[in-house]
């Protein structure tokens, strides 16, 4: 299996530099393969540890259960539950992401025991008083940006691709972020965002690296920094499983409806 | 050994002139270094409890720096399709604003509302130009009822509307991320003017006030201290009527200004609206210098010595008392090191070490240069002579009247002292001048209050914002805090809160409360936070923890004194009803200044104090005299005294430079009575005359000179009391009174005192020798 992967990179490498690409294809052809390597994975899902710090170090820390159904020809399905905070304990968000299209989203209320569905136009907010803006975890589908190569670049140890991504969404909080892609495992390693004003506001630092069912590597931390404000937060993905026979009822708003 | 030395220098005056021209271009050099701070947080030393808690209340939440448009269409309705649609516009420019982390206005407040089962947050105003007159007067109604919308963004009236952009400036370059912040606001505010001719559009906010702090220490260095040179000039021709003295003291105040300013560029000490007067009072004190050493050449002149031994004999005859004066100016400068406010330090340290200059270039430079120079003709006329001995004569038989009338008036005057009310109204620091200043009075006339109180207040537990027991308080101190006469705005959660629960049921008006459980609470946030854009969280509301949250009262424009007031009931309120919250102390800016007048008042007496020791000191070395030594610190310490009083009869508010002007003025006042008394102990000793005709003496050599500093310092204060910045003003007018009183005390009541120490002297000599002989009749 690595093998052929071996190949085909270097292939696609050798292509890439026996076509006079525009950056823009290279930029492409980049994102093309880092989303090639992550499709395929059928479902999976995951614990998240979400600790924010402020300016003067206070943190404090959510947790949440990730579910993630993979759709052919469209955005994933994701629920997210919460466990804690105690009194947002059973809230669960369910969210059918498109590409383009806004995506759609509903959240159960266990206080109110009802489903409401909320208008995603703003996904640039916050995600629960975090520096991560929903659009920043959603589903990355590769058609949500143009792309364009900007150079090779040793980021510490990894060798790296610097590619520039900016928003084809409306209403994205960014005018474009700046992507390190780990030219090894085709991943990233950092992303710097900049803000409507084309500020550095943010970086995004990815690490512990673990690689599932020989195919998948997923970051098991993420390092969210806001230079602006001098908050921070970090994500802890923690028990990865692949291919847990999740269906589409699954992710269904009834589904939602009836989540512990 | 001064005669040595001033020959030495005579001698090679031409080295002397070259080596000072050069190190003052050694010093000047640092010109390049200087810069300007203009960040109002320069006001406050860093151990300043006021300003740890706020900056620690914006760590926790956001950074408060804003700037404020206020906008007012002229057919007086905000609510038109065309004013909306240029509300919606300018808020999608002003998110370009360099530094800005967030706009609000009333275009793009989020509007939450619910459709069944859905929830919907989104802009209030989505594409203007579009709407239909109903939908517009749908918004309008939804605008005025919004407690977060009336008073803040717009006018309940709804003539005027607002547009907030918080600012978060990194901090590398404050000076220039300010400067970038305005020139952009400026530039769209121009921008829109000339599209929009009938919008009156104004400019306020923290960061506008920095900048007026800026503007005023540019302007203020612009006008006041050329202005002050001129002044300068002209007094000095008409004084000294002669065109090489005002040649040499000139170039004795250039090159001790650009040394001295050079020094702080090198030293990096920063210029600020409290510093920039530093040049001007310098040039004062430079002058005075200049003219007791001229006069005395010209004197000595006018009685035909030649130009060089006329020269060394003056600096022999003046150095101690030149020496004297200049190190208690400089000690008196320096004691504003005490203060509570960094400005004031600089500005004391600026001036010592120009002092200091001034004093080295006053004993080579000046000499070398003036001899060098043709000799004026008839510099002093025998006519001057004889006013002064007339005024003399009539102090010396009239010297008791004189004190009982004076001691009369300084009682007096001392009593009015508490009649001064503390107050530090940051926004009054800028005259009515100071577009700031209109653009900020004009806000609190007609949109919101530019006066602020922040609380957080804390559940003590994570998550603990949405206990029900603890939304229900944070209601009720707003609640209370609203019905206050100084409030105009209070920005509380719990407002969000009763309208997410209102949405929650199908926008029914009966849930506009509270959310009964925490549950509750915590998940109608969760849901409103995911469904904000970019930049309009909750996180200046809002701790990481969700275990406390911020309140914010926007006041009237009220004095510093009620301020604290205000303040003081909030307190007990929270004592009473929340004990839980005592602690948490109202924060921010007004409280910040409210507090600072205080504070550097009462660091300020260790200053005086200090001041009053060394100089106390210096004067007993000088005079070789305890008795005259201390005695002679009336005349220098009851001016200051009186002029609060006449400040409280005519002003009768005292800001932060009032702590700084005692100590400051006790320097400069102690150098009159140097002159006069070493020159009435030398007139006493060396020439043995009667204390009568000392005094007479005294009055002949150096009235004139005294009268002439007098009026030079009294006029440069006074163009200080020209500055557009209040604090500045006020120091120069209670320095000038100051002086006034200061020449008159010094010409009234040092020679009574002088013929009482005498008199007592007689008095005791008498009595030894009484006892002596006694005592030896006794023997016999």
């Amino acid at each position: 299996m690595k093998n052929i992967i071996l190949i085909i990179v270097s292939v696609l490498l050798i292509s890439i530099d026996g076509f006079a690409q525009t950056p823009e294809e290279k930029g492409y052809a980049i994102q093309a393969e880092v989303n090639r390597r992550d499709n395929g994975f059928v479902d999976s899902m995951h614990e998240a540890y979400m600790t924010l710090r402020n300016a003067r170090g206070e943190e404090s820390t959510r947790l949440f259960m990730v579910k993630t159904l993979e759709v052919e020809g469209d955005g994933d399905k994701e629920i997210g539950v919460f466990q804690s905070p105690a009194d947002v304990r059973g809230t669960a968000v369910l969210t059918h992401s498109h590409g383009l299209e806004p995506d759609d989203q509903w959240l159960y209320l266990p206080s109110l025991k009802r489903v409401k569905r909320i208008s995603t136009v703003n996904k640039s907010g916050p995600f629960v008083g975090s520096e991560f803006a929903f659009e920043d975890i959603a589903s990355w589908e590769l058609e949500k940006y143009t792309y364009k190569y900007l150079r090779d670049e040793m980021l510490g140890e990894y060798d790296t691709f610097v590619v520039e991504n900016i928003p084809a969404y409306e209403y994205s909080g960014y005018t474009r972020q700046v992507e390190w892609i780990d030219k090894t495992i085709y991943q990233p390693r950092r992303i710097d965002f900049y803000d409507r004003k084309n500020e550095l506001l943010k970086t995004l630092i990815f690490s512990d690296y673990e690689l599932h069912i020989d195919r998948f590597w997923k970051a098991g931390k993420l390092v969210m920094t806001n230079h602006q404000n001098g908050k921070s937060t970090e994500l802890l993905r923690k028990n990865y499983k692949f291919r847990n026979g999740f269906s589409d009822r699954d992710f269904s708003v009834d589904a939602l409806r009836n989540i512990r | 050994m001064v005669q040595a030395y001033a020959q030495y220098i005579l001698q090679q005056r031409w080295l002397i002139v070259v080596l000072c021209l050069s190190l003052t271009a050694l010093a000047g050099y640092g010109i390049q270094y200087l810069h300007f701070k203009s960040d109002y947080r320069m006001f406050f030393s860093e151990d300043n409890p006021q300003l740890m808690a706020y900056e620690s209340l914006q760590k926790t939440y956001t950074r408060d720096d804003n700037v404020l448009l206020v906008i007012t269409p002229a057919d007086g309705n905000v609510f038109t399709s065309r004013n909306l649609a240029v509300a919606e516009q300018l808020t999608r420019n002003l998110w370009q604003t360099p530094h800005s982390t967030r706009v609000d206005s009333i275009t793009n407040f989020q509007h939450s509302y619910a459709d069944g089962d859905d929830l919907t947050v989104k802009d209030l105003v989505i594409n203007a130009a579009k709407l239909s007159d109903a939908e517009i007067a749908q918004i309008r109604e939804y605008a005025l009822n919004e407690p977060l919308l009336v008073n803040r963004l717009v006018s309940p009236d709804s003539r005027v509307m607002g547009f907030n952009v918080v600012i978060q400036r990194p901090g590398v370059n404050l000076d220039t991320e300010t400067r970038d912040v305005t020139r952009f606001v400026r530039k769209q505010a121009d921008q829109l003017k000339l599209q929009y001719p009938d919008l009156d559009i104004r400019i306020t906010g923290s960061v506008m006030m920095d900048t007026a702090f800026a503007e005023a220490s540019e302007l203020d260095m612009r006008t006041l201290t050329p202005a002050m040179l001129a002044v300068i000039i002209v007094v000095l021709w008409f004084l000294l009527k002669s065109a090489w003295s005002v040649l040499a003291a000139t170039v004795m105040i250039t090159v001790s200004l650009v040394a001295a300013v050079g020094l702080a560029g090198w030293l990096d000490i920063a210029f600020s609206p409290s510093s920039i007067p530093a040049p001007t009072i310098l040039l004062t004190l430079v002058v005075a210098n200049t003219v007791h050493i001229l006069t005395g050449y010209y004197k000595l002149l006018a009685k035909g010595k030649e130009k060089i031994q006329a020269m060394a004999d003056n600096l022999s005859g003046n150095f101690k008392a030149i020496f004297f004066t200049n190190l208690s100016t400089a000690i008196g400068f320096l004691s504003m090191n005490f203060s509570e406010s960094p400005p004031f330090r600089d500005l004391g340290n600026i001036t010592a070490m120009g002092v200091g200059i001034a004093f080295m270039f006053a004993i080579s430079l000046l000499p070398a240069l003036v001899v060098s120079l043709p000799a004026p003709k008839n510099a002093f006329s025998a006519r001057s002579n004889q006013l002064w001995e007339r005024l003399a004569n009539n102090i010396l038989l009239h010297g008791k009247k004189y004190f009982i009338l004076l001691s009369v008036l300084v009682m007096a005057l001392i009593a009015c002292i508490p009649l001064n009310t503390l107050d530090d109204e940051y926004v009054k620091y800028f005259d009515t001048s100071v577009q700031f200043r209109q653009d900020t009075d004009y806000t609190t006339d007609h949109l919101t209050g530019i006066y602020r109180i922040d609380y957080s207040l804390k559940s003590g537990a994570e998550g603990g914002i949405n206990d029900p027991g603890f939304l229900r308080t944070v209601d009720a101190f707003a609640e209370w805090y609203r019905q206050q006469p100084e409030t105009i705005h209070v920005f509380a959660i719990t407002d969000i809160l009763k309208r997410l629960n209102q949405n929650m049921h199908g926008d029914d008006p009966a849930w506009y409360r509270l959310p009964e459980t925490s549950e509750m609470a915590a998940q109608y946030l969760l849901v409103f936070e995911m469904s904000l854009p970019y930049g309009l969280d909750l996180n200046d509301r809002i701790d990481v923890a969700k275990s406390a949250t911020r309140v914010t009262a926007s006041l009237h424009s009220i004095s510093s004194q009620q301020v604290i007031d205000l303040e003081k009931r909030a307190q007990s309120w929270l004592d009473t009803y929340a004990p839980e919250f005592a602690h948490s102390d109202g924060t921010g800016t007004t409280l910040l200044f409210a507090h600072i007048g205080q504070r550097n008042i009462v660091s300020m007496i260790g200053g005086v104090l200090f001041a009053i020791g060394l100089i106390s000191v210096l004067l007993m070395f000088v005079l070789k005299s305890a008795s005259i030594g201390s005695l002679s610190l009336i005349p220098n310490l009851i001016p200051a005294g009186m002029a609060f009083g006449v400040w409280a009869l005519l002003v009768g508010q005292v800001g932060m430079a009032s702590s700084v002007v005692i100590a400051m003025t006790l320097g400069i006042l102690v150098d009159d009575t140097v002159h006069f008394l070493s020159r009435y102990q030398y007139a006493r000793e060396q020439l043995s005359l009667s204390p009568e005709d000392a005094v007479r003496y005294t009055f002949i050599t150096v009235g004139a000179a005294l009268w002439i500093t007098s009026v030079v310092l009294i006029l440069g204060f006074l163009i200080l009391a020209l500055s557009s910045f209040k604090i500045n003003q006020e120091m120069g007018m209670l320095t000038a009174i100051i002086f006034a009183l200061g020449l008159l005390a010094d010409f009234l009541l040092l020679p009574p005192i002088l013929m009482f120490i005498e008199k007592s002297k007689a008095c005791s000599a008498n009595k030894k020798s009484l006892r002596i002989q006694s005592a030896t009749t006794l023997l016999k």
